[in-house]
């Protein structure tokens, strides 16, 4: 069994765009994006992907700071953002196809978020 | 096969729908025949009240919170409706009185609890070869 | 200039087997845009890992999906195992292995059997879900579950197979192997499939790379992606090739899935051929701390868990990022410029598991 080797670099908001247009013009695909909360910030994971070898960048922000979108370089992104800003809470600006929030309608609003209790919990 | 042009192929379908026609049906006539099942599936999870040494591995493993332990007034309880059948408590527990029953808990029309009273009894202690400590019956 | 419309689809029509909502805007007959609302059946699976320790937490993800379940379960353990630095025993990989394939041989028959209703022809429908009950009843006899097999834990397997068993299990696929070849054949050859979706749906080949296609969505327009060639569990010990085509169209992803049955039952025979003897499982104590992305081939394309623990035995996080959200995006470029008809045909070629892509 073999485990691939996969790498993990720490970049800046300001520096994503740069980093991400890197990938497209160097071939990989998108595989993945994801949040993740870590006590009071959150961290982003860009994954992505050539010829199965697989690296990984990652941004962390506060709540409320913006994080701009990477639909113009993969138009197939919209879907992680709308649904990373529908579970999270996270405010991405410039996705291609912008659902504002309606794309998974749930009763509690951000419910994977900070402020989001569960049943019978006490905020 | 791709993009070359066959001859017309219109009844490929025909000796697949022929043999249907005239072999007997490929279901089973359930419930006048009973379902198929082989001797490791999974139906539900029957206990042997008189070995259960009440230790509670099986509730701290039950990943759905189906099985309930009272020790002071010696019941297990399971609720059929959040039992999963994943075998678990089965494996884990250090007696073996769980065993996995090949058929499925029977639909009703009220959900309710099944409770089993323990009839387990410690066996007495053998007296030890010294005088000094006498032996003890424990129950 | 024409009018256009606004018609919504699902989430209940009756070639969907699961609930996903398109708008589509027509003028006259002919798609123009398609937008995708999802969301009917979130169930918030990802929080649970804060009710759950981690080695309880394999009957929720392999509760995710029922077609899929075993890879599931197989991704989550491989992927709390590398964290840990677990050394699983070589047998617990091949019975991995089996099972996996197992479950694609399942998938690939059940979506051709949903196909073949979706365009009309409910005899060929029947005639794979026949086959497929074989290949339950296989699934039956050595896990005990028909569709949830309850079968993989961290640290190895639960449960053996014996090596008579295997050996049936092979004379088995070779009964199974001449059955599924008069199926394919009806489905690559007969004129009126053929004509209901050659040229029907085409996805063009840097399309289906850049906006992340994965699976058979991608091998059907000429992307040669699959991720069992990166050798997880035993797959590193096995030969077999990636099955492609190259038209991009409904017909070259069907002709992907029907050729891939083959290859499932070839990997199954060779992995019965090499399996070793031993142990099945290992003793596993303490908790993960640390991060891995583990990926692996879902019948629908390319699966990843994102798992994070710190050092409590409950996980920090849970992503599971499953093949059909990443392939919602080359399906709304496909539905571009399509007859209204020939909507349902186009989305379910995809595969869609809505209920694995939603958690």
């Amino acid at each position: 069994m073999k485990y691939e080797a996969q790498t993990t670099t720490l970049v800046e908001v300001g520096r994503l765009i740069g980093r991400v247009e890197q990938f497209r013009s160097d071939g990989c695909r998108l595989v993945q994006i994801s949040a993740t909360k870590n006590g009071e910030m959150y961290e982003i994971n860009y994954s992505f992907d050539k010829d199965y070898k697989f690296e990984n960048i990652r941004i962390t922000i506060p709540i409320d700071q913006e994080v701009p979108s990477i639909s113009g370089m993969y138009w197939g992104a919209f879907v992680y953002e709308n649904e990373m800003h529908d579970l999270f809470g996270i405010q991405v600006k410039g996705i291609n196809i912008d659902y504002k929030g309606n794309l998974i309608k749930t009763t509690i609003k951000y419910p994977f978020g900070a402020g989001a209790v569960l049943k019978g919990e006490k905020p | 096969m791709h993009g070359e042009v066959s001859e017309m192929a219109f009844f490929e379908m025909a000796k697949t729908a022929i043999k249907s026609l005239i072999h007997s049906p490929a279901t089973i006539r359930y419930p006048f025949q009973p379902a198929k099942k082989t001797p490791i599936s999974r139906g539900h999870v029957i206990v042997d009240a008189s070995r259960c040494i009440s230790c509670g591995t099986c509730q701290r493993k039950c990943p759905s919170q189906a099985i309930l332990l009272n020790k002071e007034a010696k019941t297990w309880q399971i609720d059929r409706f959040r039992c999963i059948v994943c075998n678990s408590c089965v494996e884990t527990c250090p007696v073996k009185c769980l065993v996995m029953d090949t058929q499925y808990t029977a639909p009703v029309t009220k959900k309710s609890v099944e409770i089993v009273t323990i009839t387990y009894v410690k066996p007495p202690k053998p007296a030890p070869a010294t005088a000094a400590a006498g032996g003890e019956a424990k129950t | 200039m024409t009018q256009r419309i606004v018609i919504p689809f699902g989430p209940q029509h009756p070639v969907l087997p699961e609930p996903i909502h398109f708008d589509l805007v027509l003028e006259d007959e002919h798609v123009v845009e398609a937008l995708p609302t999802i969301g009917y059946v979130h169930r918030g699976l990802e929080r649970l890992i804060e009710k759950r320790e981690y080695p309880e937490y394999v009957y929720i993800v392999e509760r995710t999906c029922g077609i899929c379940s075993f890879i599931h379960s197989l991704t989550y353990c491989q992927g709390i195992e590398q964290i840990m630095g677990i050394e699983v025993p070589e047998r617990a990989h091949f019975l991995r292995t089996i099972w996996s394939e197992y479950s694609r041989l399942h998938s690939h028959l059940l979506w051709l059997g949903c196909f073949a209703d979706g365009i009309g022809f409910e005899n060929l429908f029947m005639g794979a879900w026949r086959i497929r009950e074989s290949i339950l009843d296989v699934l039956e006899q050595t896990t005990g579950g028909r569709v949830i097999q309850s079968s993989c834990k961290v640290g190895g397997v639960r449960r053996d197979i014996s090596a008579e068993k295997l050996d049936q299990m092979a004379r088995d696929l070779d009964g199974i192997q001449k059955e599924i070849a008069d199926l394919t054949t009806v489905f690559l050859q007969d004129d009126s499939i053929r004509h209901r979706l050659k040229n029907v749906g085409v996805l063009s080949k840097d399309d289906a790379y850049h906006l992340g296609a994965v699976g058979p969505t991608a091998r059907g327009s000429g992307v040669a992606i699959d991720i069992r060639q990166t050798g997880y569990a035993a797959y590193d010990k096995l030969h077999f090739e990636v099955v492609t085509e190259n038209d991009g169209d409904c017909y070259a992803r069907c002709a992907v899935r029907a050729r891939e049955l083959f290859t499932s039952i070839d990997l199954i025979k060779q992995a019965i051929a090499k399996i070793p003897e031993g142990p099945i499982d290992i003793k596993v104590t303490g908790a993960p701390n640390g991060e891995y992305f583990s990926r692996s081939e879902q019948p629908r394309g390319e699966l990843v868990h994102y798992l994070r623990g710190n050092g409590t035995k409950f996980l920090a996080r849970s992503r599971i990022r499953t093949p059909t959200l990443t392939n919602v995006p080359p399906l709304v470029k496909m539905l571009q410029g399509c007859e209204l008809a020939d909507v349902p045909v186009i989305i379910l070629s995809i595969d869609p598991c809505i209920g694995c892509m939603e958690r």
